[in-house]
């Protein structure tokens, strides 16, 4: 059976190339990168050349760049210690109500700890305004953290925007965005965008599990989330990862080199895929601009290009996921949910899906090899699938 | 360090005639609960008494914990043995223990004796009066009581010479195997694991039949009721896990019966098919792990509309308990922390908003015609393409 993966934002394939790389790290330049000799040496090789692609993907410097376990720690890190290092400008933070939960759970901490947090509504297209943000800022605002792409419905924020509405309003203020699904779906230069902090995984771009970084703008001081051998200019103690950041290297090195082209593949893939939508019986895609009156293609180039979010009336997410699982094409369903523990999205209900429709909802994630044909088989399936499941609902 | 365990088994010693086919089972069973502690323990049986002897290197621990896995002991004794039957070897033996497992010797004490020597020179009361004037002697902080000891210290005189002072519960029950074999109707619930446990108990063998729904319910919901089998297959002995693809049938009762029935419905067919493989299993029983009134498809009625459908006896353990009472004994055998994985099982798939609560016989048979025509088919089907898992505990 052919299988179809439409699941790449919750991860991705390696990359031939990054596979082999971390084959030969381990076999062969296994050193610690701390140690003396000529092995470790060889080793350090390899995450600065990591640190090298990734600084000039962003148009950053090296020393910006702080290896991270991946997503969850750089977000954690970023939090954390952000709201620590401005600790005595003031105790309020804001962030949205559509952020991951390795952003939403340490901002919670922070809660419990004393710090007060401003949860800011997006609209229906799932996009926080300038204006909001705005609206939100006090004197004592320390912290701002603000995704770059949604992971659910793959909505784009206006980064540089708020970026910018926050430090006019105060200079001092961190702005963070956690561009878990953003780094590479969207072009991002942090300098030039007015981001003090910014949070990547290595997964979501054909590199490995258990790789990632934080970008730290210079100058910016703020303490690590792990002490230790101080490692990384002391900021990430711990042994490198080196298989992991060396494979995480090439992967962006292979993606950059040809960035646009494959956003653009994914977006005629995102394009396709709601076209044929259309003609499955039930199906709604979310956030893609419907009432505004504009072509389609230039509808969903507001948008990432990797993510779509579709509800299908009548129908249990898990139920429509498995099904498709059996044809070997793999989705996730929108939010996690099951009878014993609902656990319903934060992000559709914020964009005002219906009630009904939280649990009947699907996410499918694009990568740089998907291909149209995919897609049509995917639709394929969607409509033969999708009248017969709708027969059965819960009365 | 102890290297053996006296087993002690209450229910079976009452047995008649039988009694050594009871022992016999025991014994095996002990030996299968055991390889899973590592291997060579030896299980001996000495006329009224079951003896685990450990090898070299043995985990104490896990030896504890094989051994209270195994329905029929009541309770077990970490013991001695001299090998000699000399009478100073006794003495001496005796010494040792109280030197090296009773730190604490601020106690008051009483000796007992047993014996199943009966040529033994000496008579019971004489080696406990000997024994004892021996032990305050050397170990003058230890005082007599003979009405209240705070330690029994006991002295059998076998062939060989086995000593201690403690016992400790075990399950209970019989030895599996004794009583025959039941069919677990299996799911991922909280309920059933625990209700299979309690046949187990009882010395019957289980074999399990669980009912699966793809694309409603998941691969995880299968490794879910996989894994609760193997957590009691360290209890019951190996099972046959009988997966059954039930997907068609819902779907037909749902084309075409009344939705307030589903639930009913469904059950009396998932009966009817685990009554037939539980025939070809010589099961003499079905087992669920059902409590009256818990859900609308366990009141009175509704068992009484299930159980039409059978012709075995279908054992439910837990018909009285409370959902509480049900709970703390999975988390006594260690099934609740899986039970409660989030993982949809096929009945809570379809569940009405008002499904029936006082089903009648009559109506579900006339319910049932609806499906006459092709009902029957769809059942051997699904009998038919079932899949056979051999669960046992460690399998992968």
């Amino acid at each position: 059976m052919r299988e179809i993966y439409l699941d790449n934002a919750a991860t991705t394939r390696v990359l031939p190339e990054v596979a082999d790389i971390m084959h030969k790290v381990m076999l062969e330049d296994y050193g610690n990168p701390s140690s003396l000799h000529s092995k470790g040496f060889a080793a350090e090789g390899y995450v600065r050349e990591a640190r090298k692609q990734i600084a000039s993907s962003l148009k950053a410097s090296e020393k910006e760049i702080i290896f991270t376990s991946g997503g969850t720690e750089s977000n954690n890190m970023a939090l954390l210690c952000g709201a620590d290092a401005k600790k005595r400008s003031g105790r309020h933070i804001i962030t949205t109500r559509i952020e991951h939960a390795s952003v939403y759970q340490p901002i919670l901490r922070l809660a419990d700890l004393g710090y007060e947090v401003t949860f800011l509504e997006v609209d229906h297209n799932g996009v926080v305004s300038p204006e909001t943000l705005r609206n939100a800022l006090r004197d004592d605002t320390i912290l701002v953290s603000i995704m770059a792409v949604n992971n659910e419905i793959g909505s784009v924020m206006p980064i540089a925007e708020l970026a910018e509405v926050a430090h006019s309003f105060k200079k001092d203020i961190l702005f963070h965005t956690d561009a878990i699904q953003g780094y590479g779906k969207i072009p991002i230069i942090p300098r030039r965008m007015g981001i003090d902090l910014m949070s990547v995984s290595g997964h979501k771009l054909h590199g490995p599990k258990g790789s990632g970084f934080l970008y730290i703008r210079d100058k910016l001081a703020i303490k690590p989330l792990l002490y230790g051998g101080g490692q990384q200019r002391d900021l990430r103690s711990g042994t490198e990862n080196v298989p992991a950041i060396a494979g995480f290297g090439v992967a962006v090195q292979h993606f950059f080199a040809d960035a646009d082209e494959y956003r653009e593949r994914m977006f005629r893939c995102k394009e396709r895929f709601v076209t044929e939508m259309e003609t499955v019986p039930g199906a709604h895609v979310n956030g893609i601009f419907a009432e505004e009156n504009l072509p389609l293609a230039m509808r969903i180039r507001k948008t990432a290009p990797h993510i779509v979010s579709v509800s299908f009336d009548g129908i249990r997410s898990e139920v429509l996921l498995h099904a498709l699982a059996e044809k070997g094409i793999y989705v996730s369903s929108g939010s996690a949910c099951s009878s014993n523990h609902p656990a319903i999205s934060g992000t559709l209900s914020a964009i005002g899906v219906a009630k009904e429709l939280l649990d009947s909802t699907l996410r499918f994630s694009f990568c740089t090899t998907t291909t149209e044909e995919e897609i049509a088989i995917a639709a394929d399936a969607l409509r033969e699938l999708v009248p017969v499941l709708s027969k059965y609902r819960r009365s | 360090m102890y290297h053996a365990f006296l087993i002690k088994y209450a229910e079976i010693g009452l047995k008649g005639n039988n009694r050594s086919y009871f022992e016999d089972c025991l014994v095996k069973q002990l030996r299968y609960s055991l390889k899973l502690a590592g291997s060579d323990y030896q299980v001996r049986k000495e006329p009224g008494r079951i003896f685990v002897e450990c090898p070299e290197n043995f985990d104490y621990d896990d030896t504890v914990e094989a051994i209270s896995r195994v329905f029929g002991v009541s309770g077990y004794c970490p013991v001695e043995i001299e090998r000699s039957t000399a009478w100073e070897d006794i003495l001496a033996a005796c010494g040792r223990y109280v030197e090296e497992h009773v730190k604490d010797r601020n106690v008051t004490f009483k000796v007992f004796c047993k014996r199943g020597n009966k040529e033994y020179p000496k008579t019971s009361p004489e080696i406990c009066a000997e024994v004892g004037e021996y032990l305050l002697e050397r170990f003058p902080e230890l005082k007599v009581d003979v009405v209240n000891p705070q330690m029994a210290f006991t002295v059998e005189v076998r062939g060989r010479v086995y000593i201690y002072t403690d016992t400790y519960d075990g399950p209970g029950g019989m030895p599996v195997g004794c009583n025959g074999k039941a069919m677990l109707l299996l799911s991922g619930g909280i309920d059933s694991p625990v209700a299979g446990y309690m046949i187990a108990k009882r010395g019957v063998y289980i074999d399990a039949t669980y009912f699966h729904a793809p694309p409603y319910t998941s691969e995880r919901a299968l490794q879910k009721v996989i894994d609760l089998a193997k957590i009691i297959s360290a209890y019951t002995g190996p099972i046959h896990l009988n997966v059954v693809n039930f997907t068609e049938i819902q779907m037909f009762i749902y084309e075409r019966c009344p939705h307030d029935e589903l639930t009913i419905l469904m059950r009396r067919y998932m009966m009817r098919i685990a009554e037939t493989i539980a025939k070809q299993y010589d099961c003499l029983a079905l087992v669920t792990g059902e409590s009256i009134g818990q859900v609308a498809s366990q009141t009175m009625q509704s068992l009484n509309t299930t159980n039409a459908v059978c012709t075995l006896p279908v054992y439910r353990p837990l018909i009285a308990f409370d959902k509480e009472d049900i709970v703390a004994i999975s988390k006594k055998i260690g099934t609740y922390e899986t039970s409660i994985l989030p993982f949809e099982d096929c009945c809570t798939i379809y569940v009405a908003k008002h499904p029936v609560t006082k089903p009648i016989v009559k109506a579900m048979e006339k319910s049932e015609k609806l499906l006459a025509d092709k009902i029957d088919e769809m059942v051997e089907r699904a009998l038919a393409e079932r899949q056979v898992i051999r669960i046992a505990p460690g399998m992968e």
